[in-house]
């Protein structure tokens, strides 16, 4: 069985673990799951719960955060 | 000088139950760099300042994040939804800007053509019906029709914010009496959003009797945008005083300001 599967993150295809959570992508993303909010299939997903969700093949992952704008 | 005209004559500026000393509102878009901005937003005095919903930048190919340069216990992060063409989106981003955590404000922007950036009325209002019943304190970004405006505060938004001209065009206030007649008939407040370019717009604008004014490019793209916060903060004060001084009435004709008696013959 292959130990990755490939999602999409911002867009971008990404190849992540098998059996991954969201926190574990954050953090092989070195993004600090506190300057995030991760959106998990069109669907918030708040960070208590982020080490509870795993990623399955095909999802589509947004991670965003504030930036400058009027 | 003006705070103590403010303190004894003004009404407190009120949005969405808080209570706010400064009248000027300020974007963070735009800036040379994330220094001049934060000097800026001093400078300018603002207690609320706009902030944008985007992609994390996954390769770190450039630092855009914005939370380090701006203390969220000093200023309230007034997230909009720029960019925004559909009211789904608008949702959308509401509810990610809320979930980063500062509060339930939300400046609501639903785009409806991309050369004049004029809002969508239809999107804006179904987009500001979900948000409100989500419990979100919409602050809506609106052009200076005053039956959108009414339909606005029907919806429940915390304020309406009419234009003053395109955004990031600087060509100030174009409908004066579209937006003097938005703050005459709304009891929400009314901040008028986009289009202030220089001092003398800003003032011209809160002499119109808004509540308060919403700026970015304003500054951002002046020459020295701290010295244009400084300005701007003198004349959304000064436009605040003399509206509620009272200007003079206008005549099309002379009338002299010195006696005509005691003149020699």
């Amino acid at each position: 069985m292959n130990d990755s599967i490939d999602v999409l993150v911002n867009g971008e295809p990404r190849r992540v673990v098998r059996g991954a959570t969201l926190l574990e992508l954050l953090r092989a993303l070195e993004l600090d799951p506190r300057a995030v909010v991760v959106e998990h299939n069109r669907a918030i997903v708040r960070r208590p719960r982020l080490g509870d969700v795993t990623v399955a093949a095909g999802d589509a992952i947004e991670l965003v955060h504030f930036v400058g704008g009027g | 000088m003006t705070m103590a005209v403010d303190a004894v004559r003004d009404t407190p500026f009120v949005v969405g139950g808080r209570t706010f000393h400064s009248r000027l509102m300020v974007g963070t878009g735009k800036y040379r760099d994330n220094e001049t901005m934060a000097r800026a937003i001093e400078a300018s005095g603002a207690e609320v300042v706009t902030v944008a919903v985007r992609r994390v930048d996954l390769d770190r190919s450039k630092e855009t994040g914005i939370l380090h340069h701006l203390d969220p216990n000093r200023y309230v992060l007034l997230a909009n939804t720029a960019g925004c063409f559909t009211s789904d989106d608008a949702v959308r981003y509401a509810r990610l800007a809320r979930e980063a955590g500062f509060n339930e404000f939300v400046k609501l922007e639903v785009i409806g053509d991309q050369e004049t950036l004029l809002p969508d009325v239809q999107g804006l209002l179904d987009a500001a019906r979900i948000l409100v019943k989500d419990g979100f304190k919409v602050l809506a970004y609106t052009n200076e029709d005053l039956v959108t405006a009414l339909r606005l505060e029907d919806a429940g938004c915390a304020a309406v914010m009419p234009l003053a001209s395109p955004i990031g065009s600087g060509l100030g206030l174009l409908n004066p009496y579209g937006v003097r007649t938005i703050k005459h008939r709304l009891t929400v407040p009314v901040v008028v959003d986009a289009g202030v370019g220089t001092a003398s717009d800003a003032c011209v604008t809160m002499e119109q009797g808004v509540d308060g004014i919403l700026m970015n490019t304003a500054l951002a793209a002046a020459r020295d945008p701290v010295g244009m916060a400084h300005a701007m903060r003198l004349a959304v004060e000064a436009g605040r005083t003399a509206y509620l001084a009272g200007r003079m009435p206008k005549r099309e004709v002379a009338v002299p300001s010195s006696p005509l008696e005691g003149m020699l013959d």
